[in-house]
């Protein structure tokens, strides 16, 4: 079925609550108010205050509740309204979920998501634009996941609330309009997309996408441009361009920074010989930075140039729709480092 | 202390519908001399039978002599880190710990080696914990602020002040989702008491009519600041009102108040299915921590003198005494017993191995590794 970004995630959650008494929402205004970017439409409606619970705005409790929840056999699902918010509930999040199954020794488990949109999308400015996924990716005990495709968006999400560890789970507010086709039910139309999670509970027709696996979007031999998340498509219109002037992009999806299919990209830039990371985080020590010392560290012999890096400026976003616009990394920086690297 | 808690009152403005719900020693009793003397005496109003008074002094001796030995692990630097003892407030854990039902989710702060010997978990694991070897309750990955016990339903041991008081909401969340009726025992510290997130979880837990208590263990000391450097209205129980949480405070030095105290507040919550904030006014007989050495910092020898009187275990054996459950002789046999279980304890758990290097990597996830290496 073709669906947008949105629905996609509306139809895992709608799929994951059928399938487990135990899976319910949490989060501000997501019932009556139908969610802040309707990503929870009428699921209050379907499922009712028990399993869709509206919070005071309260991040650091909402999150403790949640976790306090699952330690009981719950599987929650909390939406961040924006992911900025998380960094409210950073105490929460970082030394209670995530480090609580490593310092009772194994005994307890976290199994909890947190979802929300996070990154810039239309003069939200400062407070409201942040890129969290580089920060938690940073955290052991928490795996990251940002889709870039409505597919994907599905197949994570239902892996992410299978999973018995806590996920973040990072969605791009100006991604949720995009639509796309998502394998459901008995449909693996998607061949690019490895289904199956390995999830022995899961149905045989039950799609969804493995953590730890990156997708490649397009195949090519001179440049591999690697990013995630609405970069994810900035790197498939560069690609696009760069075909126009004879060059042969290679697009890598990350998916899942945490953990990180270390290989895939390896083996991209092994055959290209050349790379540029994009995201849109701050440049300045965010997670491409990771992904550029890896690629350094591990395919040194391989590379022709300099692993090229694209990143948001180091400002605070900016209001002002130019100003905004110029701290988001677009195609064009995305072109102008591809072309520099390429010599 | 008694002095900085009547300086407090009369400094406040307290409107009378809150005074009504102070202390419930306060109300019970006319004079302050009988309050006085309803503290010093245990009293037996519940009737427990001989065999009990005798467990909850056993319960209480086993702490006193376990810490003793906490203490020496941390200077003889068998333990490490930070390291918080629960001498002079065993009468709170032991009086309330003695009331909760199996299967009642029970959290706490850092301070925590008293609940785990109270829940029944073994003091040589314990002790490993705290020496950091591999059999400890955590496997040497928590040490003494992160105690756990799945089997015990105590879900630790936690050492950001305050931190853990929205997860406690969230264990009683659990019991409201699924329809029981467990009652979450969520401990604190007059210190996390301030915290921002236990207002958000006080909060919640009425809002959603959830059954859990608020445990606020006032020893009147955060870290080193005294209560009335720390706490705008001493009287903490009452900022539950503004919640619309039953509130009251309760004496913690009397092991059979606490557990009189206690039956009847959890019966009120397991009935009500709502929360309930109780405050016990208890004693750190010792620091904040195994390294606070000087205590002169924040309190007076005069005050810890008369505090030592109102010694919970003190209390109890002179009750025993005076009432012939006990004779001297019996008494001096179960710290005599408890020394030797304890002082093997601390030598099983120092003989044990460390955790393998390889275990270093193990449980951040509960699937995969993370990545390895430096």
């Amino acid at each position: 079925m073709t669906i947008t970004y949105r629905d996609a995630i509306r139809q895992a959650l709608i799929e994951e609550m059928d399938r487990d008494e135990n899976v319910f929402l949490i989060g501000e205004d997501i019932g009556r108010y139908q969610g802040t970017f309707r990503v929870t439409q009428n699921l209050y409606e379907k499922y009712g205050a028990r399993r869709v619970v509206d919070t005071p705005i309260t991040e650091p409790g909402i999150v403790g509740v949640a976790m306090g929840a699952a330690l009981r056999g719950l599987r929650p699902v909390v939406e961040m309204m924006t992911m900025s918010f998380s960094i409210l509930a950073m105490d929460q999040i970082i030394n209670h979920v995530a480090k609580m199954h490593y310092m009772s020794g194994g005994q307890f488990h976290v199994p909890m998501v947190i979802r929300g949109p996070g990154g810039a999308a239309h003069q939200l400015s400062a407070q409201h634009s942040h890129s969290m996924e580089g920060w938690f990716a940073h955290v052991p005990g928490l795996k990251v996941v940002a889709p870039s495709t409505p597919a994907d968006a599905y197949g994570l999400l239902k892996t992410a609330i299978r999973d018995d560890s806590p996920v973040i789970f990072t969605e791009n507010p100006s991604l949720y309009a995009v639509k796309g086709e998502v394998p459901s039910g008995v449909d693996y139309a998607d061949a690019t997309l490895p289904p199956g999670s390995g999830d022995e509970s899961a149905s045989s027709d039950d799609f969804t996408v493995p953590f730890g696996k990156a997708a490649i979007r397009k195949e090519g031999t001179d440049i591999s441009l690697i990013g995630y998340s609405r970069m994810a498509h900035v790197c498939m219109d560069a690609a696009e361009e760069l075909e126009n002037e004879g060059v042969s992009a290679e697009v890598v999806d990350v998916r899942s920074l945490s953990p990180l299919d270390s290989s895939t990209i390896f083996a991209s830039v092994k055959k290209t010989n050349r790379a540029v990371v994009i995201y849109e985080d701050w440049r300045f020590g965010g997670f491409g930075a990771e992904i550029a010392a890896k690629i350094q560290e591990n395919c040194f012999d391989f590379l022709d140039a300099p692993v090229g890096r694209v990143g948001g400026l180091n400002v605070p976003m900016p209001y002002a729709r130019n100003l905004e616009l110029l701290c988001i990394p677009s195609k064009d920086d995305l072109l102008a480092k591809a072309r520099e690297v390429l010599g | 202390m008694e002095a900085a808690q009547a300086g407090a009152v009369e400094r406040k403005q307290i409107t009378p519908s809150k005074e009504k719900k102070e202390h419930a020693l306060a109300t019970r009793s006319g004079s302050k001399r009988r309050q006085e003397a309803a503290r010093r005496k245990p009293g037996n109003s519940l009737m427990e039978p001989a065999e009990t008074l005798r467990d909850y002094h056993r319960l209480m001796v086993r702490i006193r002599v376990f810490e003793g030995l906490s203490m020496r692990a941390f200077r003889s630097g068998l333990a490490g880190g930070y390291l918080h003892v629960y001498n002079g407030m065993e009468g709170t854990a032991v009086g309330w710990l003695s009331c909760v039902r199996e299967g009642d989710p029970i959290i706490a702060a850092y301070r925590d080696h008293g609940y785990a010997l109270i829940l029944g978990m073994d003091p040589v694991d314990v002790m490993a914990e705290i020496m950091g070897r591999a059999r400890g309750v955590s496997r040497g990955k928590g040490g003494s602020m992160h105690l756990y016990s799945a089997e015990h339903s105590f879900y630790g041991g936690w050492a950001i002040v305050g931190g853990h008081t929205a997860m406690g909401v969230g264990l009683a969340f659990a019991t409201k989702y699924r329809g029981g009726d467990e009652v979450t025992h969520l401990f604190f510290g007059d210190g996390a008491a301030n915290a921002g997130v236990l207002y958000e979880s006080m909060n919640m837990a009425s809002l959603w009519d959830l059954p859990v208590v608020f445990i606020l263990e006032n020893n009147e000391i955060a870290m080193g600041t005294r209560l009335e450097y720390h706490a705008a209205d001493t009287h903490m129980h009452n900022r539950a009102e503004g919640f619309n949480i039953e509130h009251e405070r309760i004496d913690g030095m009397n092991v059979l108040h606490v557990r009189k105290d206690a039956l009847r507040i959890i019966d009120h919550v397991r009935k009500t299915q709502r929360p309930y904030f109780v405050e016990i006014m208890s004693f750190r007989f010792e620091g904040h921590g195994a390294a606070d050495h000087d205590r002169s910092l924040y309190r007076s020898k005069e005050e810890e003198k008369e505090a030592g009187k109102r010694d919970p275990i003190l209390l109890l054996e002179q009750y025993m005494l005076e009432t012939g459950v006990m004779i001297e002789g019996d008494i001096k046999v179960v710290w005599k017993d408890v020394e030797q279980e304890m002082e093997r304890a601390y030598k099983e758990a120092a003989d044990m191995p460390k955790p393998e290097p390889h275990e270093v990597y193990e449980n951040v996830y509960t699937d995969i590794l993370p990545e390895e290496g430096h």
